[in-house]
């Protein structure tokens, strides 16, 4: 190493040179990444290091916030946290209650960033930042060693399905850059992720607050890591993979603009379509081929995943929002029993037997839930449940009265994801991801569903015969 | 969106997709997503349109998401009667060239009692003009969904802000009780009289939306190119002087130099900055390099701390 590379340079190594972002990285998207952590891991000072050390805060935010001063430390430095507080409340706590997303970008890359908090009780938060991203970033207090919130994120963030973990050994200058210290935390935080499976992990022991392995690297006082610094990890690090799978698209609206136009619009889930190809109408199972794909910019060939795009087929067929169009050498899952893995969002939590509106891909569909299993976070196994209380991962099934489709989430995202809604609060209940078919069940009781206007139901309610038997009528509201 | 970047292989290669991005096609994408869901699942959208260089960019995005059909809901501008008057001949051109189902709506109680920015204060008249006319514009229209321009950059409060953000009967927005947004599944559900408003730009930042429009060449208003102007200083803003509705106060001077403004809204509320910028790629270079946030010309929010959240909170777009 060259005298020079010893040098700590004063300011960061790049500048914003005014160039747009380079576009030659693998698939030019941005990265998006959460970071999970409570206050007092030092989460908020990480992310506004992050924002100051890539010069993405524009001068007049800088000014107020050197005139706001430096309470929280002693180095003259800016209190970095106040960057990212947005609304007033939470400044008057000094905590982040809720998801924020911040944009910054380097020449190398651009980035957003989801900002969730680490109390306990705001699983929500986490699991909506980790359903968009591409990466975690997991903060670790030097001093505390791994906690078991940190267990409990990298667990929510693997079942969201997240694959790559940067484990950030923050406040490593509290420890004196104890080399073992660092080790200890790596290596007890690998055993732990090996048993949740699949996960590629990069950890950096570095100081937020003093700006140490955030973009440039300690080489005096970390002189025994040779690994990338945080903004190094984030740049190289690769966009969520795309899905293997066979053509997908949801239809999420049909176009019908006069008689001679019909066309299905919706974005490409998985794989690609073409001019000419057979695709198949799940769930009823019509064939149908594509005469034109058509956007605004023309006509096109074909169009690959994540493209917004209007299918015209060669003949009229009987397709709506919700269903879906795959290759017609590989159908998704259709059945009326599947498994899943699910987080629960409100208070109330889920109870068995449950019955909701579920949200997928374009579908509003009622479904009835089981619970089977809930996961111990402390412990790290699922144990046998019938309810799942608030910002719980539970293992459920859910059963439709009629054939529907999904893929495993673990082969497709956009197909094999899904929401939870109430129908009395129309609220968001539960995240869901699709496992895979189950047993068809059968509750051994019959089934009635009629859905009604309001008055017809009362008079309906309203009869001797029904309302003998009322205890057996469940009810659940339209809007 | 899980998917990277989308590649449209095109048969033509001159056609306008071979020119975004792989990052600007995925922005894109994930808008027209959204225009989409809102179509297919409410009952009467309508589309903010407030004539700026976002609200272009929205109108451009909600063509192309339903073409060939035309857009299925009309757009509505709230006109403060303050407005550049370039703003406003740029809105009716464009009304008129694309066809567009456009409603203007001014507060008739504002109007009536004669506000002025300059005489009643930027925070009292942006209550009645913006945020109550608003009000009464959704309420007149029975709109069950809004899309707007927002941004989550433009400011430390839209930044918790979700992609369809939800509203009470009386337009509220409660920043504690936000709905969960998980992957790209909105939830739609309302009960009657609730609304949402939702933001297809989210996730764009003010670079993202000048090199959309770049790529794309959408037409926006020539007062965000710098050209020689004139102008006053007033509380240390660039007030543009070229409308009878500024009075002079006493000790202004009118002057004129190059300027140019980096967001539009009410001409008296809307400061100015000092730049060559006379192309887009020069305003692309311009904020690549610059050193202050794109909304600190706007008056209303230097009015006291935590002003946008307050404006939000009692139904400000």
């Amino acid at each position: 190493m060259s005298l020079d590379a010893e040098i700590l340079p004063l300011e960061p190594e790049f500048e914003r040179d005014g160039e747009p972002v380079a576009t030659d990285h693998e698939d030019g998207r941005r990265l998006r990444f959460l970071v999970c952590g409570s206050v007092d891991d030092g989460k908020s000072t990480l992310i506004g290091r992050l924002l100051w050390d890539t010069k993405s805060v524009a001068e007049d935010h800088r000014a107020a916030l050197i005139a706001k001063g430096s309470k929280q430390n002693d180095l003259s430095l800016p209190d970095f946290g106040l960057l990212l507080d947005g609304l007033k409340a939470e400044q008057e706590q000094g905590i982040t209650i809720d998801v924020a997303y911040r944009y910054f970008q380097t020449p190398r890359r651009a980035f957003i960033v989801a900002d969730t908090p680490g109390h306990e009780q705001y699983t929500r938060n986490m699991a909506t930042g980790a359903s968009t991203a591409d990466l975690a970033v997991l903060l670790v207090d030097a001093r505390a060693g791994l906690l078991e919130q940190t267990r409990r994120h990298a667990a929510i963030v693997h079942l969201m399905g997240i694959r790559q973990v940067v484990l950030a050994v923050n406040k490593i200058d509290l420890v004196g850059y104890d080399r073992a210290v660092f080790d200890d935390i790596e290596l007890e935080f690998r055993a732990y992720a090996a048993r949740l499976g699949e996960m590629a992990i990069t950890a950096i022991p570095l100081s937020a607050l003093k700006g140490e392995n955030i973009v440039t690297p300690a080489r005096e006082n970390l002189g025994w890591y040779s690994g990338p610094t945080l903004i190094e990890a984030l740049e190289t690090a690769p966009t969520a993979q795309l899905s293997g799978l066979s053509f997908r698209m949801p239809i999420q609206r049909v176009s019908r603009p006069g008689e001679t136009f019909r066309g299905y619009q919706g974005t490409v889930a998985a794989g690609s379509v073409a001019v000419g190809d057979r695709v198949v109408v799940a769930p009823s199972g019509q064939t149908v081929s594509v005469a034109r794909i058509v956007t605004f910019d023309g006509d096109v060939e074909r169009a690959e995943a994540g493209a917004a795009v209007t299918l015209v087929f060669d003949r009229k067929v009987d397709a709506a929002r919700g269903d879906v169009l795959t290759a017609a050498d590989a159908t998704p899952l259709t059945g009326r029993d599947f498994t899943a893995t699910l987080v629960t969002l409100q208070t109330d939590g889920l109870k068995d037997g449950a019955r909701l509106w579920l949200k997928a891909a374009g579908r509003m569909k009622r479904v009835r839930v089981s619970i089977d299993e809930a996961y111990d976070l402390g412990a790290g196994r699922w144990t046998k449940s019938t309810t799942l209380p608030v910002n719980a991962i539970g293992r459920v099934r859910l059963h439709f009265a009629e054939d529907a489709i999904f893929d495993r989430f673990s082969d497709c995202r956009d197909t094999g994801a899904f929401i939870l809604i109430s129908p009395k609060t129309n609220n968001t209940v539960a995240g869901g991801m699709i496992a895979d078919l189950a047993e068809t069940e059968s509750d051994g009781k019959e089934h009635v569903t009629m859905s009604l206007p309001h008055d017809l139901a009362e008079f309906i309610l309203g009869l001797p015969a029904v309302k003998a038997r009322r205890s057996e009528i469940e009810i659940i509201p339209d809007r | 969106m899980t998917a990277a970047a989308a590649r449209l292989q095109t048969t033509d290669d001159n056609s306008h997709s071979s020119r975004l991005s792989p990052h600007l096609q995925a922005l894109e994408n994930e808008a027209i997503h959204i225009f989409r869901e809102v179509a297919a699942e409410f009952e009467r959208p309508v589309m903010l349109y407030s004539v700026g260089k976002d609200s272009s960019v929205l109108l451009h995005v909600a063509r192309k998401a339903f073409w060939p059909e035309p857009i299925p809901f009309p757009l509505l501008h709230v006109d403060t009667g303050w407005k550049f008057s370039q703003m406003i001949a740029f809105r009716d051109q464009t009304a008129r060239d694309l066809g567009l189902d456009l409603n203007v709506h001014t507060n008739p109680r504002g109007a009536a009692e004669g506000l002025s920015p300059f005489k009643h204060g930027s925070s009292y008249f942006t209550d009645v003009m913006k945020t109550e006319a608003l009000r009464q514009a959704l309420d007149a229209g029975r709109y069950d969904a809004a899309f707007g321009g927002a941004r989550r950059d433009e400011d430390a409060s839209r930044s918790k802000e979700r992609i369809f953000s939800f509203r009470s009967p009386d337009h509220r927005w409660d920043a504690r009780n936000q709905r969960p947004e998980l992957w790209n599944l909105y939830n739609g559900r309302i009960a009657r009289g609730e609304s949402v408003r939702v933001f297809p730009l989210s996730n764009w930042t003010e670079l993202d939306v000048w090199q959309y429009i770049k790529a794309e060449e959408i037409p926006i208003v020539d007062l965000y190119f710098a050209k020689r102007r004139p102008f006053v200083l007033r509380d240390g803003m660039i007030i543009l002087a070229e409308d009878e509705r500024l009075e002079l106060w006493p000790g202004e001077v009118r002057q004129e130099g190059s300027i140019r403004f980096r967001t539009l809204g009410c001409f008296a509320l809307s400061g100015g900055i000092f730049s060559e910028a006379e192309t887009i790629d020069d305003i692309i270079d311009e904020i690549t390099t610059a050193t202050v946030s794109e909304r600190q010309g706007r008056a209303i929010d230097r009015d006291e701390a935590g002003s946008m959240e307050k404006k939000k909170l009692e139904g400000y777009f």
